[in-house]
């Protein structure tokens, strides 16, 4: 039976514990990346489905009355066990409700014991509203007051239809008011402080008062500030008419609310929505979230301004690490005798790599801002200091100093490129009677393509990520413009800018309100996630191409 | 009795005797050549016939690659490397650090041991040459790709697929390809490392076709490790030992009647 013996699998030596010591690293890694991107994916996407208004009648001693009312309505965000006393028996459930209304309740969030729910109901007549302060209404709509006309109660026919024209009419205006302020005084502004300057400039070099270059500036004012004046007028116009009109609907505490029609952004009857209409107004939401600008201290509205500027600041820190790393790694793989120093250097930009990214912030802010910038102020924009232009923090810089952090990587993995073209190709290039620079320009750099946009998308996942540099060199909290407009000349490098990345730290941390701000955390964190995904499939996608392309089969 | 190779040794003057080289396009003198402070070639002296196929055997090591490549001054590539000595090139001078290389490279071609196409189309592979000597007329790229393409018999089977990557084709038509390359900016000196070497015995007998053919219009040397090969293709060889060039001549002598011991040992496979 010696036989028997010897077929015995010898653990030790197959090596099969390590095949599952690897398997669970594996497994323990994928488990909390999957863990990770599914709550922010659950999290993030269901901050945009329409909830049910539920209608809560409590006990008489409940703590949860809001000023002894005993209605309390709102959307169930959360079901939870409380953290209860240890010396309590049996574990209470409570829900947490987003009650809405803020400003007569002063708060938007209010959590109930169960025990004290004596009934609940969903009335088909529950509205909810969003409007441009005090975040979402929620009550029942009673009348419409219409300049000029008798009230409409919300019982008569035909007051759905009229109330949704009316908030039509109302958003239609809202959209002239905007591009009247933002567009056409905008740009009168720009010319108006254009001309300002050049007074500015003549009184520093002492010009006599009366002077042809200044009546040439009074004349050119003149026809501007008149035209100033016709438009805000207009806009101030457009905004009485606003609030000419107003909904008066009563609150679940028992109050009656009188709202201008202006303050409303959209209502729904969350009650009575079927499955398809839900669908549509999550959609919606998920769009209005994508294109709008963010309203009350960013907790509202959308934040597509700083999806624009996370875009331009990656692509423009793309377009500087590029050539900068590419270039510094030719130079140290193909140019420079390899030695001691080349050694050194290569070290010394790995580590670089390692630098924590506030120190190239520190610095972004130290060398481009002030200095760079400064300097750039004193010799062109020195008719506008002490305000400056570029001496303070902007996109330019943003990107730079991103560019600046990521350019290690760009250039470890270009010189990996390089390094991987195999050598045969370059001496044919060679014996062809090519000069050094044209195999490199014709076969080398065509054929590691493929490995210095694998290093440019690791730049782009980390560059596109980072916060904390960010807010020392141009990044804020909300920015009036953004970096790319209808203004000459279009593009505006020196502006600040909004920043994905910068606005989940802000919902998170800085808002007034976190627990209301807490879905668009979620939903921000998703989208920048989205983002860099989609940068780096659109770079994967032409390095699949380019591999084709030049398939050397070395990468 | 009296040992029987002791006849085989000649003196150094009948060899230069038996080596009539009336036109030779490549002159060698004294070339010595050391990596760092080995030295890889060692007195190497030889005329090198024009419009003829000369092959260079000799054991690995022997210095038959890095003397090939002494012709177009492709060692400049390796670092730590010196050349002593003259290669003249129609009587020009080409050891000298003055020479336009890429000039040199342009008469001198090279195809390579391992085939190495570009990652372009066939088109592109075969007019890289003229491309980056800025010949743009679309006309004479054309006719030479369609010369150079006959010239190494690969037009037939790529006429039809010009614009494909020339990573597509099999691995004798990219060494083909690769001698397209070389003949397409018209060079006088093909210089091949052991071209065959990596190609099965169908693609490389048409590799060897066509250097019959070549040498109507050019001068080839070739490196092989294959004697049999040596002696189908060449009109002359060289016996290379240890960095130093041991026995020159025309091929049928050297194979019938070696002048050398260790000539003889070689080809008879009793080393190397």
């Amino acid at each position: 039976m010696r036989w028997r013996e010897s077929s015995k699998p010898r653990s030790g030596l197959s090596g099969e514990p390590m095949v599952w010591i690897t398997a669970m690293g594996l497994t323990v890694g994928l488990v909390m990346v999957v863990s990770l991107l599914g709550l922010i994916l659950i999290n993030g996407v269901t901050a945009f489905w329409p909830k049910r208004v539920v209608y809560l009648e409590l006990a008489s001693e409940s703590p949860a009355r809001l000023a002894g009312a005993p209605i309390l309505a709102g959307e169930v965000v959360k079901r939870q066990h409380k953290t209860a006393p240890a010396a309590s028996q049996r574990q209470q459930v409570e829900w947490q409700l987003f009650v809405g209304n803020k400003e007569s309740y002063g708060l938007s969030f209010r959590y109930v014991d169960i025990d004290d729910i004596v009934a609940q109901r969903y009335p088909e007549q529950a509205m909810s509203i969003e409007r441009l302060e005090y975040g979402d209404a929620i009550g029942e709509p009673l009348a419409l007051r219409i300049q000029g006309e008798d009230e409409w109660p919300s019982d008569s026919p035909g007051f759905a239809d009229r109330l949704e024209h009316l908030v039509r009419e109302v958003a239609a205006r809202r959209r002239e008011i905007k591009r009247l302020e933002h567009s056409a005084i905008g740009a009168i502004n720009a010319r108006m402080t254009q001309l300002r300057l050049q007074r500015r400039t003549l009184e520093r070099e002492d010009a006599p008062s009366g002077a042809a270059a200044y009546l040439a500036i009074e004349d050119a004012m003149a026809p501007l500030q008149a035209r100033y004046e016709n438009l805000a007028a207009e806009a101030r116009e457009l905004r009485r008419l606003q609030d000419e009109n107003q909904l008066v609907y009563r609150i679940p505490s028992g109050d009656e609310v009188i709202l201008p029609l202006g303050q409303i952004v959209g209502y729904y009857f969350p009650n009575q929505l079927g499955f398809w209409n839900r669908l549509g107004l999550f959609a919606h939401n998920m769009w209005a979230f994508l294109s709008q600008e963010p309203r009350e201290a960013n907790t509202e509205g959308g934040v597509f301004p700083a999806i624009f500027g996370t875009f331009v600041m990656t692509v423009l820190m793309s377009m500087a690490v590029t050539p900068f790393g590419v270039l510094a790694a030719m130079y140290l793989r193909e140019y420079a005798k390899q030695g001691v120093i080349v050694r050194t250097v290569r070290i010394a930009v790995n580590n670089l790599a390692g630098v924590p990214s506030i120190v190239f912030g520190v610095f972004g802010i130290g060398f481009f801002v002030y200095f760079v910038g400064g300097s750039i102020d004193e010799l062109f924009f020195h008719d506008a200091l002490p305000t400056p232009t570029f001496g303070t923090g902007g996109m330019i810089w943003a990107s730079l100093t991103l560019a600046l952090m990521t350019v290690p990587v760009v250039i470890v993995a270009t010189e990996e490129a390089l390094t991987a073209v195999p050598r045969g190709m370059r001496e044919g290039s060679l014996a062809c009677g090519a000069s050094k620079w044209q195999t490199m320009q014709r076969i080398v750099l065509p054929a590691s393509a493929p490995g210095i946009l694998t290093g440019l998308i690791l730049a782009m996942a980390r560059g596109a990520g980072e916060v904390a540099p960010l807010m020392l060199v141009g990044v804020v909290k909300l920015a009036p413009t953004l970096p790319v407009d209808s203004v000459f000349p279009f593009i505006h490098l020196d502006r600040k800018f909004m920043h994905l990345g910068f606005h989940i730290f802000d919902l998170g941390f800085q808002s007034p309100d976190s627990e209301a701000a807490k879905p668009m955390v979620f939903a921000t964190t998703l989208l920048l996630i989205a983002l860099v995904m989609a940068l780096n499939v659109g770079a994967i996608w032409i390095r699949d191409r380019l591999r084709r392309k030049y398939a050397t089969g070395v990468f | 009795m009296a040992l029987p190779d002791q006849p085989l040794e000649a003196p150094d003057e009948l060899i230069e005797e038996e080596v009539k080289i009336l036109d030779p396009i490549i002159r060698v003198e004294n070339l010595y050549l050391y990596y760092g402070s080995v030295m890889a070639l060692q007195d190497v002296s030889m005329l090198v016939p024009r419009n003829q196929v000369t092959a260079f055997i000799g054991p690995s090591g022997c210095g038959k690659s890095t003397l090939l490549r002494c012709f177009n001054r492709m060692n400049d590539l390796v670092e730590n490397v010196r050349v002593d000595g003259v290669i003249e090139l129609d009587g020009e001078n080409v050891n000298v650090p003055t020479l336009d290389v890429i000039r040199l490279r342009r008469r001198i071609g090279m195809v390579f041991q391992k085939y190495n196409p570009f990652p372009k189309s066939i088109y592109e592979n075969v007019i890289y040459g003229l491309r980056i000597a800025g010949v743009t007329n679309k006309a004479q790229l054309d006719e030479t790709v369609e010369r150079s393409l006959r010239g190494a018999a690969l037009w037939e089977e790529a006429k039809d697929r010009l614009r494909e990557s020339a990573l597509q084709l099999s691995g004798g038509q990219m060494q083909r390809l690769c001698i397209a390359r070389a003949i397409a900016v018209n060079p006088d000196v093909i210089l091949m490392d052991e071209p065959c070497s990596a190609l099965d015995p169908i693609a490389t007998g048409r590799v060897e076709d066509l250097i019959h053919e070549l040498k109507q219009n050019y001068t080839v040397l070739i490196v092989t490790h294959n004697m049999q090969q040596a002696s189908r293709v060449s009109d002359y060889t060289a016996f290379m030992y240890l960095g130093e060039l041991i026995e020159f001549g025309e091929t049928a002598n050297i194979f019938r009647s070696p002048a050398k011991k260790q000539t003889q040992d070689y080809i008879t496979g009793r080393f190397g």
